[in-house]
């Protein structure tokens, strides 16, 4: 408190010279994001002069938007794969792992500990080494090639630090409350979806959130797994309008792309930034 | 099993009813988490399990595969551009590392430090984390474009350079490019790992130190870091493990250029893997960096276990 007075009291110049820092590194930090923005709302043949100024200067234009649907089957049905991928993995991960905390943290069976170190540790084990066999089950499977095999696989990916997450945040709810509600002889599904998921709430919110945003962008597995160009999800497809697979590079267009990409990941972590630090802290923590 | 029961429940005669319900509630504990081991061992034990087998084997994409013991490890261990790909990768951990944290070190001591407007700048330097690593590839190759880009042109135009000089065209320069965006992007990640640690310092320690006439610097050398132990290690294996396995950015801005200098360890075995189709070769290199990264994990993790400095 003595500090923050003092600090209150101290020189306006301090004060001064430290905001044009703080603001500076703001600029730095942000006007990448808000360089590619401006930049595809130019028309295309602007967008390909290099971004001096920032701005459109010759009047706005969807122009770059309208590129990029013409590439493969269209920006919509790249950006539906990415949706449907993500949203997936976001409801899946919610409740393997609201299930699994469950679990690990109300009932005793055998081998229980050892089971949930095991689960927790593979997130030592770098994905990236296991990609063939993963790439092989799932060709044994049937499901090579379909958003629902890649989707398995970045569910499992979350689960460590997701069941991580719901454990904890199922420890933290006092016993007494279930059992008032066992007196009630409620099953324990009901007591789960009824008396505990409202309690563990923030839990299941930062689950989805780091659910959401890893899978939206995951670039090395949607790559490796996904060969057939109409599966492609945003990353793949922006990545191979770069290279020019789909003609001469167009830079406004992968702009736009990249927009795209990354506007649902900003205003989500804005929204709900509460949750996401909570969620590195919790890690951190530990 | 069912007579040790059995004679359990004639021995005490009030437990039939218990130890039975017991029972069930491990069957109902095993079926909430069975859906999650289900996953990990279709996706994640039998991969690994696969991938130690697939090491052992000639394994073509089609085609039958082949047993030939640990020829894939024996040339591996010959392979000349396996361990260039392996000493960039290091190199590039131990640059971008060092990088990262005297960017965030800075960052997360001004942004504890009470102060209006801090909400908005820690959100502000925080925003390129959510930004997926294709996405900021993806917008900085296009920066760092010689003709459409930003860096080139706005040096010319401030008469830094008398031409355009393409960024991407020189090891060093591509190198230091990376390095530059992939700080934007990470640094806010690791300033709010170290904020953790610098809320959990007691504020009186700082000020009686203050009081006893030490310097910020002192303070710093002597409170903060010795304080920060475990939150830095852990930052630090973040970092570790998170650069061991780059390949987004390398293959998006750079695809392994200029003239195969920057392609990482994951950028190998991707490609011996996926586009030579060498499945066993693949695995076998896999192997090896995975425990590599296991090895370097558990070294960090002995870091991260020992007491604080001063308790």
């Amino acid at each position: 408190m003595t500090a923050l007075a003092r600090r209150l009291a101290g020189t306006r110049l301090g004060g001064l010279a430290e905001h044009t820092v703080g603001m500076l590194l703001a600029f730095l930090f942000l006007a990448p994001i808000a360089w590619t923005l401006l930049t595809s709302l130019k028309p295309p043949p602007e967008a390909r002069q290099p971004p001096l100024p920032p701005w459109p200067v010759t009047g706005l234009s969807l122009d770059s938007y309208r590129t990029l649907g013409a590439f493969g089957e269209g920006l919509g049905h790249y950006a539906w794969n990415s949706t449907v991928v993500t949203l997936s993995t976001v409801a899946l991960s919610v409740v393997v792992s609201l299930f699994a905390g469950y679990g690990f943290s109300r009932f005793r069976f055998p081998l229980k500990n050892l089971v949930f170190v095991l689960i927790l540790s593979t997130i030592m084990i770098p994905f990236q080494s296991i990609l063939t066999p993963i790439f092989l089950i799932l060709n044994t499977l049937g499901l090579q090639n379909t958003l629902a095999g890649l989707v398995l696989v970045y569910v499992t990916l979350q689960l460590p630090f997701s069941i991580f997450m719901m454990r904890n945040a199922f420890d933290a709810v006092p016993k007494e409350i279930e059992e008032a509600a066992r007196i009630d002889g409620a099953s324990s599904l009901a007591m789960l979806v009824r008396v505990m998921l409202p309690l563990v709430w923030p839990g299941v919110v930062t689950v989805a959130l780091f659910a959401f945003l890893n899978s939206w962008n995951e670039f090395l597995a949607a790559l490796v797994l996904m060969t057939d160009q109409s599966k492609y999800t945003l990353p793949i497809l922006m990545t191979a309008v770069r290279s020019g697979r789909f003609g001469a590079i167009d830079w406004g267009a992968v702009q736009a792309g990249v927009t795209v990409m990354m506007i649902p990941c900003l205003i989500l972590f804005l929204l709900l930034q509460r949750y996401y630090i909570r969620g590195l802290t919790a890690g951190a923590v530990k | 099993m069912s007579s040790i029961s059995h004679a359990a429940r004639e021995a005490v005669s009030a437990a039939p009813r218990r130890r039975r319900r017991l029972g069930r509630s491990e069957w109902i504990g095993l079926l909430y988490v069975a859906p999650a081991v289900a996953l990990v061992a279709v996706f994640f034990v039998a991969p690994l399990v696969m991938t130690a087998f697939m090491s052992l084997h000639n394994w073509p994409l089609m085609g039958e595969h082949r047993f030939i013991g640990f020829d894939n490890y024996v040339a591996a261990w010959k392979d000349i551009r396996f361990w260039r790909a392996m000493n960039f990768t290091i190199y590039y951990t131990l640059i971008v590392t060092v990088a990262i944290f005297a960017v965030a070190f800075p960052l997360a001591l001004f942004v504890e430090t009470p102060r209006r407007f801090n909400g908005f700048y820690r959100t502000a330097y925080f925003l390129p984390v959510v930004v997926g690593f294709a996405s900021a590839s993806l917008l900085w190759v296009w920066l760092l474009n010689v003709d459409a880009g930003l860096f080139s042109p706005a040096a010319v135009a401030l008469g830094i350079t008398p031409k355009k000089v393409n960024l991407l065209a020189d090891f060093d320069l591509a190198f230091w490019s990376v390095i530059v965006m992939v700080v934007w992007k990470v640094a806010g990640f690791t300033m709010v790992i170290l904020m953790t640690g610098l809320q959990s310092i007691p504020a009186e320690l700082s000020e009686a130190a203050k009081i006893d006439g030490a310097g910020a610097f002192s303070r710093f050398r002597l409170i903060t870091l010795p304080m920060m132990r475990r939150t830095i290690a852990l930052a630090l294996i973040l970092s570790v493990a998170g650069s061991m396995l780059a390949f987004d950015q390398f293959y998006i801005i750079l695809a392994g250029g200029p003239r195969n200098q920057t392609i990482t360890a994951v950028y190998w075995i991707f490609s011996q893997s996926f586009v030579s189709f060498k499945l066993g070769y693949g695995a076998a290199l896999s192997m090896v960096l995975l425990v590599i990264l296991v090895v370097l994990s558990l070294v960090q993790l002995r870091l991260l276990r020992n007491p604080e400095g001063l308790e």
